[in-house]
């Protein structure tokens, strides 16, 4: 199929740059020119650089030349254009999280993940809209505004990573690297036709990505293909001394290791969990995901039922967990140090409850006050406490099931993309649009979304693939293995 | 597990350090109140006897040696500041 | 009715390492403001902290030192609340499970006079925990300005239990913690700096009651005297109240150390909820007996095991001792002086008075001194052969102290010696003898004092130079001759 250079997928490009048939700055022109031209309607970015992403590029074209001047080898993502969720910071740039707090913030340094993208070679490309904080799952909460979904410009790419989701459907990005505490990268990438990967927790380091919910956010890619994912999650991933959670574990070679298991042709053991295919799940989504498990039955994996009994209880556990976790993080906007200032503060107490009540929007705040409430005087036990051992429940029916199956196989959304708007006022209705995403989280699990049809009306739908702890290449294989056997992700929103 | 009715915002707003206006408050207390409603299912959880998970993969001593290093300049140290003066962030004063 | 005081302190220690509690940014005082940041110290998004294994080491070892249980596992909390000084506005710190807990100080009371030792007692501690310091408010007319060098120093908060009595015991009590920490190379704790922080918990009850009374929080104890002032200034202030009939109210209050009066501090509008939570950024620490056998095998002997050895060991007295031992390098200092002369009473001398006299008008600290123990070893061995006199002495060391020239070449250069020529001391003596007939008379009568009389000329002629005690012998053979 012969596509512009910008709808390439990675590994495609990288092999096109490495036979000198495209320049990194040809390519990034291309990705510009795309951007230029779709941005009006997407509004994927909060920001970008063209000007820095062509030095950029031509750096890469040089570094390349050097590389086969000296046969040295070239890093994987060598002249790739990434973009960057607007909450992982690149020294120099704009870090906004999407809120007004941090509306003219400059990030002094380089996130981890930064560093190993630019270690990696490749470009980094403008600042991702969001919802503010990553709290959300639309993108609708951007104080900057809302992020439309490509396949349908009338409804929301999903959320929080929505602009590093649409970017990548839209051409305006090769690949992306979005973050997840409750689904934030999986959710989105389901509903734009898109491969989404959350690493286990403690995979990739989080220093220098703004904290939403600490114990759950894991930074990831988002691209299009499963290969792609495996490529940008081997550039991304290993123990950072600077994040005293990241694990001190060998990072193994993702890509080749996932082929090789795919050219084995290892049969997966996959488990189905019926909790996951019950009340609110939309029949076409599950029209779409029981197909797919077809689709691993004809590869002759064996496909087992299993229950994940506290299900019910994720996104509960969760809201309590993350909001806990947001009311700390963000108390550090305050408007003092750095951030929005409210401008008639008559003392510094009062400077704390105007800067952050014009700071923060409607959700952030909801949340703050969420997380103040469960964990002040009184109530701490009853709802913190509670929350961390129904935590130890979910994680043990995950691991449980692992006894029996390789993967887990569920749907990642209930439904596909909703409308603008249709759940902006009922927040409760919002958070339970995670339920199938959100245990991963709790459970500090790798999870993957990967594209497997449409609905009727032509509105992506995402399969969700729950790993193993740390066994990442497995998860990916079991992706790659029914990716190879379909043509989603060589659909194309029409823009 | 407590009553959702318990839950008073003016208090907790407080706490959060974040004025809301009343038009706020009826919102949010409402949705906030239908949020803790559907928590309160966890009260079937029997957790008895359960430890609580803190981090999903915990390890212990996790630290660095006591090794300075270079940090940021003052200029960049106060690069971001709403206000500052003589190298020092500028807060309105602290009522006690 | 009498009372009796109940007294808790909380002290704050800083940790004398060379980066932060939990990044690597250097620690220090005295630095241009907003000059010791990171970015995780200004707490920008997206930052992280990772421990500081020092200030884990040196915790362990106050504890140890203290005789506190450390505790297998430990872990972090946050401490939520929101003050312009603290940049997450939260703290990090130990709640419910301290790495150590139990202990005690060993205090000593003030004697019935300086040169007398006073009564030794234990003060129980409840816990010591680590966290960090937060940044430096400086008030001005209408706005405060905010250093953040101080932040994220690590800071080791040891609560005593409410058992001390008085003032004079929280004076004590500080003295010999303060010693306790410089031994362990833990603190300097020079309070002028902030090093050590002190708050008091002070209630009153009549004697023999056993139910506490209403506890006063007493803030800003910024100097040693300051502590034991404010404490007794609260203690004669809620006696008062309760003999004119009044009821002391739970609060806090503000010692000024100038005015010597305190204040309440306008109660919070809004009662703390500091809404603990333990710190999903970080990683629990788990102590076990090996690192603890590491940290014991730096531990040094406490100061008060240390005079007790002095006095038996070298049979030097308290007054020595006292001053001796709360300087760890002093003592060292002492302590080798004393081996290698030999004359541990004479070191002590040496090095109690005319050391610290010197030091002291030149405003120098041990480390910069130029007389050195072997110095002070070569000058009372001098002395003790009689190469020098006393007076002499004394000139030699002054000379040292200024040249750091070894007291032989002191001697030698200012021609210090002895008188030894015992032909001219012979001579010297029998001119005196033949010159008094009268005293010779006494003397031979019985007269003891009479010997004097012959001294002085003899002196005279030697010029100073001539040793007292082998006159005396030269006078009296002669005499008996
Ligand atoms: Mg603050
Ligand atoms: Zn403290």
């Amino acid at each position: 199929m012969s596509q512009e250079l910008y709808n390439r997928p990675a590994s495609e490009l990288s092999q096109m740059l490495a036979r000198g048939e495209v320049s990194a700055v040809e390519l990034m022109k291309s990705v510009a020119e795309r951007t230029r031209q779709v941005e009006p309607r997407v509004h994927a970015f909060n920001s970008m650089d063209e000007a820095d992403a062509l030095a950029q590029a031509a750096a890469s074209d040089q570094r390349r030349a050097r590389a086969k001047a000296t046969g040295s080898a070239v890093p994987a993502l060598e002249g790739i254009p990434i973009g960057i969720k607007d909450v992982i910071s690149v020294a120099g740039q704009p870090l906004t999280a999407s809120s007004r707090m941090l509306e003219n913030f400059v990030s002094p340094y380089d996130a981890t993940v930064t560093g190993k993208l630019k270690a990696a070679g490749a470009i980094c490309w403008g600042r991702l809209n969001l919802d503010e904080f990553a709290m959300g799952s639309s993108t609708e909460n951007s104080a900057f505004g809302v992020t439309s979904n490509p396949w349908d410009l009338t409804r929301v790419p999903g959320g929080s990573s929505g602009g590093s989701a649409a970017a990548v459907a839209a051409g305006e990005a090769i690949a992306s690297l979005g973050s997840d505490t409750g689904g934030s990268i999986r959710q989105p990438a389901a509903l734009c036709n898109i491969v989404g990967l959350k690493p286990s927790y403690g995979r990739v380091s989080r220093y220098g990505l703004i904290a939403f919910a600490s114990s759950l956010d894991q930074i990831g890619p988002f691209a299009r293909s499963v290969e792609d994912a495996a490529t940008v999650l081997e550039a991304i991933s290993g123990h950072d001394p600077k994040d005293s959670t990241s694990l001190k574990l060998e990072v193994p070679h993702y890509a080749r290791g996932m082929a090789e298991l795919v050219k084995s042709g290892r049969k997966w053991k996959l488990g189905i969990p019926k909790e996951y295919f019950g009340e609110g799940l939309d029949p076409e989504v599950e029209a779409s995901v029981q197909a797919a498990i077809g689709e691993y039955k004809k590869l002759g994996c064996e496909i087992h039922e299993v229950s994940l009994p506290h299900t019910k209880y994720a996104v509960g556990a969760y809201y309590i967990i993350a909001t806990a976790e947001c009311s700390s993080n963000l108390a550090r906007f305050d408007g003092v140090r750095y951030g929005h200032r409210s401008k008639d503060a008559k003392d510094a107490l009062d400077l704390y409850f105007k800067s952050r009540a014009e700071g923060f929007g409607p959700e952030v705040k909801r949340r703050i006050i969420l997380g103040t409430y469960v964990l002040s005087s009184g109530y701490y036990d009853a709802y913190y406490l509670r929350a961390q051992k129904v935590r130890t429940l979910i994680r043990r029916d995950f691991l449980e099931a692992y006894k029996q199956v390789d993967a887990i196989v569920t749907p990642t959304s209930p439904t596909p993309a909703f409308k603008k708007g249709e759940k902006a006022a009922n927040p409760l209705a919002m958070y339970l649009n995670d339920i199938y995403t959100i245990g991963v989280n709790l459970a500090g699990l790798p999870g993957i979304s990967i594209p497997c049809g449409f609905t009727s009306s032509g509105l992506p739908i995402g399969l969700q693939i729950i790993g193993q702890p740390f066994r990442e290449t497995e998860l990916l294989a079991v992706a790659r293995a029914y990716e190879e056997r379909n043509t989603w992700r060589m659909q194309f929103p029409k823009l | 597990m407590p009553k959702p009715e318990d839950f008073n915002l003016d208090h907790v707003a407080n706490l959060a350090r974040i004025n809301l206006t009343e038009e706020e408050k009826a919102r949010f207390a409402s949705q906030l109140g239908d949020v803790l409603t559907y928590i309160a299912q966890l009260n079937e959880v029997n957790v008895e006897g359960v430890e609580p998970t803190a981090h999903a993969f915990p390890v212990v001593n996790v630290w660095a040696e006591d090794v300075p290093e270079a940090g940021l300049s003052v200029e960049d140290a106060l690069r971001n500041a709403p206000e500052k003066r003589d190298n020092m962030f500028v807060v309105p004063k602290v009522v006690e | 009715m009498t009372y009796e005081a109940v007294i808790g302190l909380e002290v704050h220690v800083q940790l004398k390492t060379r980066s932060k509690m939990f990044t690597r940014a250097a620690a220090g005082y005295g630095h241009p403001e907003n000059t010791l940041t990171d970015p995780v110290v200004l707490a920008l998004p997206g930052t992280l902290p990772v421990m500081n294994k020092d200030a884990l080491d040196k915790i362990i070892k106050a504890g140890l030192l203290l005789g506190c249980e450390i505790a297998p596992v430990c872990k972090w909390d946050r401490k939520n609340y929101f003050y312009p000084d603290s940049p997450k506005n939260y703290q990090i710190s130990q709640y419910d499970q301290p790495i150590c807990k139990g202990g005690s100080v060993e205090i000593e009371l003030p004697g019935p006079a300086r040169n007398i030792m006073g009564e030794h007692k234990s003060v129980a501690l409840t816990r010591i925990h680590l966290e960090e310091d937060v940044g430096k408010l400086n008030h001005g007319d209408g706005a405060s300005l905010v250093d953040f060098n101080r932040a994220g120093t690590p800071l080791m908060e040891i609560v005593s239990e409410p058992v001390i009595r008085s003032a004079d015991e929280a004076f004590a009590y500080l003295t010999a913690l303060k010693t306790v920490m410089i031994y362990g190379g833990i603190s300097d704790c020079d309070m002028e700096k902030g090093q050590l922080r002190c708050d008091a918990n002070i209630s009153i009850r009549p004697v023999g009651q056993a139910a506490l009374g209403t506890k006063v929080e007493l803030k800003n104890l910024n100097s040693f005297s300051f502590v034991r002032d404010g404490i007794a200034h609260e203690i004669r202030r809620q006696t008062a109240v309760l003999e004119s009939g009044g009821k002391i109210v739970q609060e806090t209050r503000d010692y000024d150390g100038q005015t010597g009066t305190s204040q309440s501090l306008r109660s919070k509008e809004m009662a703390h909820d500091y809404r603990y939570f333990p710190d999903p950024d970080l990683m629990p620490v788990e102590v076990d007996q090996r690192w603890k056998d590491s940290i014991r095998a730096t531990c040094p002997e406490l100061p008060f095991d240390r005079q007790r050895r002095l006095q038996a060991e070298y049979g030097i007295p308290y007054t020595i001792t006292s001053v001796l031992v709360p300087d760890r390098d002093l003592g060292d200092y002492f302590e080798e002086a004393a081996r290698l002369s030999g004359k541990a009473q004479a070191a002590g001398n040496w090095i109690t008075n005319d050391l610290l006299r010197e030091l002291g008008a030149a405003k120098k600290s041990l480390s910069e001194s130029k007389v050195k123990p072997v110095h002070v070893a070569g000058l009372v061995k001098l002395v003790e052969e009689g190469t020098i006199l006393s007076n002499a002495a004394k000139e030699v060391f002054v000379d040292m102290f200024n040249t750091g020239d070894l007291p032989e070449a002191v001697v030698a250069r200012r021609g210090l010696k002895a008188e030894t020529n015992l032909e001219d001391l012979e001579r010297w003596c029998a001119e005196a003898i033949a010159a008094n007939p009268k005293s010779v008379a006494d003397y031979k009568g019985g007269k003891e004092s009479a010997l004097n009389a012959f001294k002085g000329p003899v002196m005279r002629q030697a010029k100073g130079k001539a040793d007292p005690k082998r006159v005396d012998e030269t006078l009296r053979r002669l005499l008996a001759g």
